[in-house]
C-alpha cells in the first residue's frame, strides 16, 4: 500500500474515532476533502507549480499517521526553540497533540487557544461556519490532505479593537515515537477590526528520526487589523515541511508573512495573499540559508483584485554545497486593480558549485495604472569586498561571513519584536558556521 | 622597514609591476607619483597582498619577514594598511561593526584578547574626532552612500583605528575638496611617528603640500624612473612627466 491509499483508508477510522463531536459542516469539509486528494494525489514534478520540487524520496517513507504520544517531554526539552526572553502566549503541540501543561492559553480578551476546542464547542461554530476552510479550500492536494484530517492546531480569535499586549508562539514538536511520523497541524487565525496581533511559529523535530510537516494556516485580516506572522524552521536534517499559508485581507490592513529557513531536509512555503478591500498592504520576507543537499521552496501568490493596493516581497537566499532553492513568485493585478503598487525581490548567492537556485518571478498585470517591479539577482561573492576587508585584518572565513550576514540583513532588518530579531540573527550566525564577534 | 626588491609582477598574465625596488624606513614619508597606468595602485595592491596579482619575481620583505606566503589578512596583522583609492561599499555592515572586528581579529592575531567594549568605544570616539567624523555616521552601513570626501575620511579612521607600522594612501585625495583634503592630512600627520612609515601614492603634488614627503618616487611603465627629494614633486607639478619617459 503506498503513502496516499494508506491516507485514504485511514480516513474512516479517523472519522469514526469519536474523539470530535463532528460538527456536520466540518464533517462534510472533511469527506469533501479526502475525496479531492483521492482524486488528485500527491503533486509531481508534471504540476507546473512543483516543478522544481520533487516530494517523490519523501513520499517513499511509511509514515505514521497519528504518532504514539507517550513520551514525556518536559519544560526542559523545549525551551531552547521558545523565545523566552519576551512574555508570551504559547501554544505546544508534542506530535500533534496539545500540551495544556506547557503551554499559556487565554480566554480573556482573545481566544488563544486549539482548534479541536473550537471545532467542537458551539461557542465557536460560528467562527468555524464563517472562516474554517473558505481560502484554504479547492486550492491544492495536500492542502485538502491537510483539511481532511484537520483536527488540532492553534486557534486565535481576536475580537475587534484588541492589540493583543504579548506575541503568541506556536509550537509544533515531535518526539520520534515513530520511526516516521506525518504531522498535519492546522491554525486558524481570525484578526478583527482595528486589532493587532503578532505570531511566531515554529516546528522542531527532539529527535533523529523522520518527521513530514503537512501544515496550512488560514489567516483572515479584518479592516486596519495588522497581522505580524514569523515562521522559524530550523529544523533536524531528517525534517520536512510543508506549509500553506493563506491571508484574506480586508481594506486598510497590513499583514506580513516572514519566512526563515535555515534547517530542514525540504521546505516549501507555499503563502497565498488575497485581497478584499482597498488599501491593504502585504508583506512577504524571507531568507534561506542552505548547506548540503537542503532543499527550501519559496512560492508566493499575491492576487491584488482591489484598487490602491500594494505588496512588497524580499527574499533572500545563500546556497552552498549541494543545496537547491526555489523562488517562485507570483503577483497577478486584476483590471479593477488601479494603482497598485507591486514590488518583488529575489537575490542569491550561490557560495559553491553544486548549489542551484531556481527563481521565477511571474507578473500577471491587466491593470494599466498600476507600479510593479521585479529584481531577481543570482551571484557570487563579491571579491573586491572581501579583499578590502581582508586587508583590514579580518580573516577570510570571517570576512565570507560578515558579507553573507550583511547579504540577509535588510529581512532581518524587517522583524519587529527585537528579542526575535537577535535570535533570528543568531540562528543565522549559527548556519553561516561562524561565530561572529559582532551584532548588526 | 619595508624593502621591496626588484618587484615583478603581473595579472592575467600582463606584467604590470617590471622590476620594482623601494626601501623605506621608520619613521619615513614616501610619495610614489606618476601617471595613469604605470602601476601605482598595482603596486600598492601587490604590498597588501591582493591575490589576482602575480608575484613572479622579487620581494616584499617587512621587518625581516618575506611577505611572499602572506594572506591579505596576515599582512594587515603584520601592520600593513592599504587606504583604497576605491573604498568598496558593504551595506549591512556598519562602521562601528566593521572597525570593531578589524581590531578584534587582529589582536586575536597577536594573541591578545579581545578589547573590552568600553575601551573601544572610547577609542572609536577619540578617532573619530580626530578625523572631525560626526558619530552618526559612525552607524551607518560601511561606506554606503558616502560621499567621495566621508570614503576617504573613513579610510582614514580605520588607520588610526588599527595604528598600522606602514601605510599604504592609495589616492587618497582624489575625490576630496580643499577642506577635507586638510583634515585628511592632518589626521595622518598625527598619526606619525619615529616607528610606523607612510606611502602616498598620489597624482597630484597637491596633497604633498600637507602630507610633506622624505622621498619622491617616479613611476613609470612598472619601473621607478627617477627618486628624489620633495621638490620632484614640485618639478613634475610643472612639467609634466613628458620629461621623464
Amino acid at each position: 500500500m503506498n503513502l496516499k491509499e494508506k491516507l485514504v483508508s485511514s480516513f474512516l477510522a479517523f472519522e469514526n474515532k469519536g474523539v470530535l463531536d463532528l460538527d456536520s459542516n466540518v464533517h462534510s469539509i472533511r469527506s469533501k476533502a479526502i475525496q479531492n486528494f483521492e482524486k488528485e494525489g500527491f503533486p509531481s514534478k508534471k504540476d507546473e507549480e512543483w516543478k522544481y520540487t520533487s516530494l517523490n524520496s519523501l513520499l517513499k517513507h511509511d509514515f505514521s499517521l497519528f504518532p504514539k504520544t507517550e513520551k514525556p517531554i518536559g519544560f526542559k526539552n523545549v525551551k531552547e526553540f521558545l523565545i523566552n526572553e519576551i512574555e508570551s502566549y504559547t501554544l505546544i503541540f508534542i506530535d500533534g497533540v496539545f500540551s495544556s501543561f506547557l503551554s499559556d492559553t487565554t480566554h480573556d480578551d482573545c481566544d488563544v487557544c486549539i482548534l479541536s476546542s473550537a471545532l467542537t464547542r458551539p461557542k465557536y461554530k460560528m467562527v468555524i461556519d464563517n472562516y474554517f476552510n473558505t481560502i484554504a479550500k479547492n486550492n491544492n492536494s495536500l492542502t485538502e490532505l491537510n483539511t481532511a484530517f484537520s483536527v488540532e492546531g492553534a486557534f486565535i480569535n481576536i475580537p475587534k479593537n484588541t492589540i493583543v499586549p504579548k506575541p503568541i508562539q506556536i509550537l509544533n514538536f515531535s518526539t520520534g515515537s515513530e520511526k516516521e511520523a506525518l504531522l498535519q497541524p492546522r491554525n486558524l487565525v481570525v484578526v478583527g477590526e482595528n486589532s493587532h496581533v503578532q505570531i511566531i511559529e515554529r516546528h522542531q523535530n527532539l529527535s533523529k528520526n523522520t518527521v513530514l510537516t503537512n501544515s496550512v494556516t488560514e489567516i483572515f485580516v479584518h479592516k486596519r487589523a495588522i497581522v505580524d506572522y514569523y515562521k522559524i524552521q530550523n529544523d533536524t536534517k531528517d525534517s520536512s515541511l510543508i506549509d500553506s499559508t493563506f491571508v484574506t485581507q480586508k481594506q486598510q490592513s497590513v499583514a506580513s508573512v516572514n519566512t526563515y529557513s535555515f534547517g530542514g531536509k525540504l521546505t516549501r512555503n507555499n503563502l497565498e495573499f488575497y485581497h478584499e478591500g482597498e488599501h491593504i498592504t502585504s508583506n512577504l520576507n524571507g531568507i534561506s540559508i542552505l548547506n548540503n543537499k537542503q532543499h527550501v521552496d519559496n512560492h508566493t501568490l499575491v492576487n491584488h483584485k482591489y484598487p490602491n493596493c500594494e505588496s512588497h516581497e524580499l527574499y533572500k537566499g545563500i546556497y552552498a554545497d549541494k543545496s537547491t532553492g526555489v523562488f517562485n513568485g507570483k503577483v497577478i493585478v486584476q483590471q479593477e486593480a488601479q494603482k497598485t503598487n507591486a514590488f518583488q525581490q529575489n537575490n542569491n548567492i550561490l557560495i559553491d558549485d553544486g548549489a542551484t537556485i531556481n527563481a521565477k518571478p511571474q507578473l500577471e498585470i491587466f491593470a494599466d495604472d498600476v507600479k510593479c517591479s521585479h529584481g531577481c539577482t543570482i551571484g557570487q561573492l563579491d571579491e573586491s569586498a572581501l579583499f578590502y576587508m581582508q586587508s583590514r585584518g579580518i580573516p577570510k572565513k570571517e570576512a565570507k561571513a560578515l558579507l553573507l550576514f550583511a547579504f540577509g540583513n535588510d529581512v532581518v532588518e524587517k522583524i519587529k519584536i527585537p528579542q526575535l530579531k537577535s535570535r533570528i540573527t543568531k540562528l543565522i550566525a549559527q548556519n553561516l558556521g561562524v561565530n561572529l564577534g559582532f551584532e548588526l | 622597514m619595508l624593502q621591496v626588491k626588484n618587484l615583478h609582477a603581473s595579472i592575467n598574465d600582463k606584467e604590470i609591476l617590471k622590476g620594482i625596488n623601494l626601501e623605506i624606513k621608520a619613521g619615513e614619508v614616501h610619495a610614489i607619483m606618476g601617471p595613469n597606468g604605470s602601476g601605482k595602485s598595482t603596486l600598492s595592491a601587490v604590498i597588501a597582498g591582493k591575490e589576482e596579482y602575480e608575484v613572479t619575481d622579487g620581494s616584499i620583505i617587512l621587518n625581516g619577514e618575506d611577505l611572499e606566503d602572506l594572506a591579505p589578512e596576515d599582512r594587515a596583522h603584520k601592520g600593513i594598511f592599504l587606504s583604497f583609492q576605491y573604498p568598496v561599499e558593504i551595506p549591512g555592515v556598519t562602521v562601528t561593526n566593521f572597525i570593531k572586528t578589524a581590531i578584534n581579529e587582529t589582536r586575536k592575531a597577536k594573541g591578545l584578547e579581545e578589547l573590552p567594549a568600553k575601551e573601544m568605544l572610547k577609542l572609536i570616539r577619540e578617532k573619530a574626532d580626530l578625523l572631525e567624523i560626526d558619530r552618526k555616521f559612525l552607524s551607518r552601513s560601511l561606506n554606503e552612500g558616502f560621499s567621495g570626501g566621508e570614503k576617504k575620511r573613513n579610510e582614514i579612521f580605520q588607520m588610526a583605528m588599527l595604528e598600522p607600522k606602514l601605510a599604504i594612501l592609495d589616492e587618497t585625495d582624489s575625490g576630496l575638496d580643499i577642506d577635507a583634503l586638510k583634515v585628511v592630512a592632518n589626521g595622518v600627520n598625527k598619526l606619525k611617528s619615529k616607528d610606523n612609515a607612510v606611502i602616498v601614492i598620489t597624482h597630484y603634488q597637491r596633497l604633498l603640500d600637507y602630507i610633506v614627503p622624505d622621498f619622491v618616487h617616479v613611476l613609470h611603465n612598472g619601473k621607478i624612473v627617477k627618486s628624489g627629494g620633495k621638490e620632484l614633486a614640485l618639478e613634475l607639478e610643472e612639467k609634466g612627466y613628458d620629461w621623464l619617459k
